[in-house]
């Protein structure tokens, strides 16, 4: 589903990412950890254009990312383009960013309608069972401010999954909520994992990471020491380094 | 967990302080404002029934109207003038952002009233206005005076430098947009122009009314410079009535009576229009007056409720 080969990522003269290969395959839940400025919450960016990459190669799906490659040229993709892929790709933020005037269901019926021109009917009738889901059936009507964080958050994983994304993304969804609160997005994000959605996920929760995830991916200073499943990287660590940062976290 | 089945002890009953200096300073403030009152009030040469007389005059109405046209026509073509120059000084295109920033530098740096007076002078420089393509048939020509008449004129003045200032709240409010909010609706693959309509400018909104609502009420009155374009608007018309009747306070009275009218209309206006835009930002709107007043009849005659059900907003001294 996503392939990354030798990905390179500067700002300014700081090089975030040294070289990323991976590949994530479908209905995988790839879990990525790693010190703060590992370059993690880059890498998942660069994924639907957020960001843009600046040597490798990085493909969803089979089609490259923000390039249209033709023979053995690449021409940079149209705004419109851009956004049409990255409608089918969902993404939720740390710190939620759900549109504090539009009300929840406003929230999650807004791309399906103004994006994929749906009915604003089906929309809203798919939005409805979307948030049902994510346990917020009550809360429709609310306002992204009377919603506690982990309420907002699951707003925002339903808005994303209105777009029927084939990949979900998700930067750190449970760093910026009150520890009792982190429990109830987990929940809907195993929810998810069980569903067979594709996801990957950057986090600093390992117990979610090995329990849900079916690779883990331990990044620092922009390139991926070690990858394998989460028994194997947790519970047998080969670096030095992983082992460090798993001692301190663990 | 003891302390909570404890009783709670009576209220404090303490007699208050004494505040002579408030006391002093309101009966001198209260004095002096009387005083000034009372001089114009009586002056022996202060005709208040002239200003009774005009305050309804057929000319005085027509300028209030005029007035209006102006401020509505000048503050239209400022805001939607001004948002265009505002996303143009925020775009990746340089071109765009120094052509705004320069409309901004050379229009905010010029007096309205010269520009007024500019537009209203402009056949004296160019008699005709008109464009072609170059090396086609196609062209268009017309004369300037009627192209621009002194309403036009006054408006086009008004609107320009409006514009301007304008665009400055206007890329205030987008920049205080926090990013995250963009990147949301991109990662949602929404277009450039779809954020900004529908993500964007709506919160910017919060931010651009109350300064927006500030400029409408001073280009009520600085709509009174068309005075120098001679547009009958409400200053126009009152001391052309003065002009012939020498009665110059009076209908400066009258003109006065009418912009604070109307401006006072306007800020009730921009309340209401703040409360639209502030939807979302906090739990629960707080009363309008209204709602308050009609909330004040309705306790004044139900018993008083308990302490804790008081509602937070009930106006003091109930």
């Amino acid at each position: 589903m996503v392939k990354a080969e030798a990905v390179h990522k500067s700002f300014g003269r700081l090089e975030v990412l040294r070289g990323i290969d991976l590949e994530v395959y479908p209905k995988e839940v790839m879990c990525m950890i790693g010190p703060s400025g590992s370059g993690k919450s880059t890498f998942l960016r660069c994924i639907n254009h957020l960001e843009k990459i600046d040597a490798g190669r990085l493909s969803v799906d089979g089609e490259l990312v923000g390039y249209r490659e033709h023979g053995d040229k690449l021409y940079e993709l149209g705004d419109g383009e851009v956004c049409r892929k990255r409608s089918e790709i969902g993404m939720v933020f740390q710190r939620f960013n759900l549109f504090p005037h539009m009300t929840a269901l406003a929230n999650v019926i807004e791309a399906p309608i103004r994006v994929k021109k749906e009915g604003r009917l089906s929309a809203g009738d798919r939005a409805r069972k979307l948030l049902e889901r994510v346990g917020l059936a009550e809360k429709i009507n609310a306002y992204p401010n009377q919603l506690s964080g982990g309420q907002q958050q699951r707003v925002a994983i339903a808005r994303a999954l209105a777009m029927q994304p084939k990949l979900m993304l998700f930067d750190e969804p449970t760093s910026a909520l009150d520890p009792e609160l982190v429990g109830e997005v987990l929940d809907v994000m195993r929810g998810l994992a069980e569903d067979g959605m594709t996801m990957v996920v950057v986090t600093h929760e390992i117990g979610f990471a090995r329990e849900v995830g079916d690779t883990l991916v331990f990044m620092d200073g922009g390139v991926i020491v070690e990858a394998g499943t989460p028994r194997d990287v947790l519970g047998n660590p080969q670096h030095e380094r992983t082992r460090s940062f798993l001692s301190k976290v663990l | 967990m003891a302390d909570a089945l404890r009783p709670r002890p009576a209220a404090i009953k303490a007699v208050p302080v004494r505040h002579t200096g408030r006391w002093v300073a309101a009966v001198v403030v209260l004095a002096i404002a009387a005083g000034i009152v009372y001089t114009f009030v009586s002056a022996p040469n202060l005709k208040w029934d002239v200003v009774r007389h005009y305050l309804f005059h057929r000319l005085i109405l027509q300028g209030v109207v005029t007035t209006l046209e102006l401020t509505v026509l000048a503050m239209l073509i400022g805001i939607v003038l001004g948002v265009v120059l505002a996303v143009m000084r925020l775009s990746p295109n340089p071109v765009m952002s120094w052509v705004s920033w320069i409309y901004i530098w050379f229009f905010r740096g010029t007096p309205v009233l010269v520009q007024i007076f500019f537009w209203f002078n402009l056949a004296l420089v160019l008699p005709h206005i008109g464009f072609g393509i170059p090396l086609t048939s196609i062209q268009w020509q017309a004369n300037t005076n009627t192209l621009v008449p002194a309403f036009m004129a006054a408006t086009l003045g008004l609107g320009l430098n409006e514009a301007a200032y304008m665009a400055e709240i206007v890329r205030a409010g987008l920049i205080s947009v926090e990013h995250g909010q963009t990147e949301a609706a991109q990662a949602l693959g929404m277009t450039r122009s779809l954020v900004m309509r529908r993500i964007v400018l709506p919160q910017a909104m919060r931010v651009i009314i109350p300064p927006t609502g500030n400029e409408t009420i001073s280009m009520l009155k600085t709509s009174s410079l068309a005075f120098v374009a001679a547009v009958p608007e409400l200053f126009t018309r009152s001391q052309q009535i003065a002009s012939a009747t020498f009665e110059v306070i009076e209908l400066a009275i009258v003109a006065s009576i009418w912009y604070l009218a109307m401006t006072s209309i306007l800020t009730v206006g921009q309340y209401y229009l703040e409360r639209y835009f502030g939807r979302g930002t906090q739990r629960g709107l707080p009363l309008t007056p209204l709602q308050r007043f009609r909330k004040m009849l309705v306790t004044f005659h139900a018993p008083p409720p308990a302490p804790e059900e008081l509602p937070v907003l009930l106006p003091r001294g109930h």
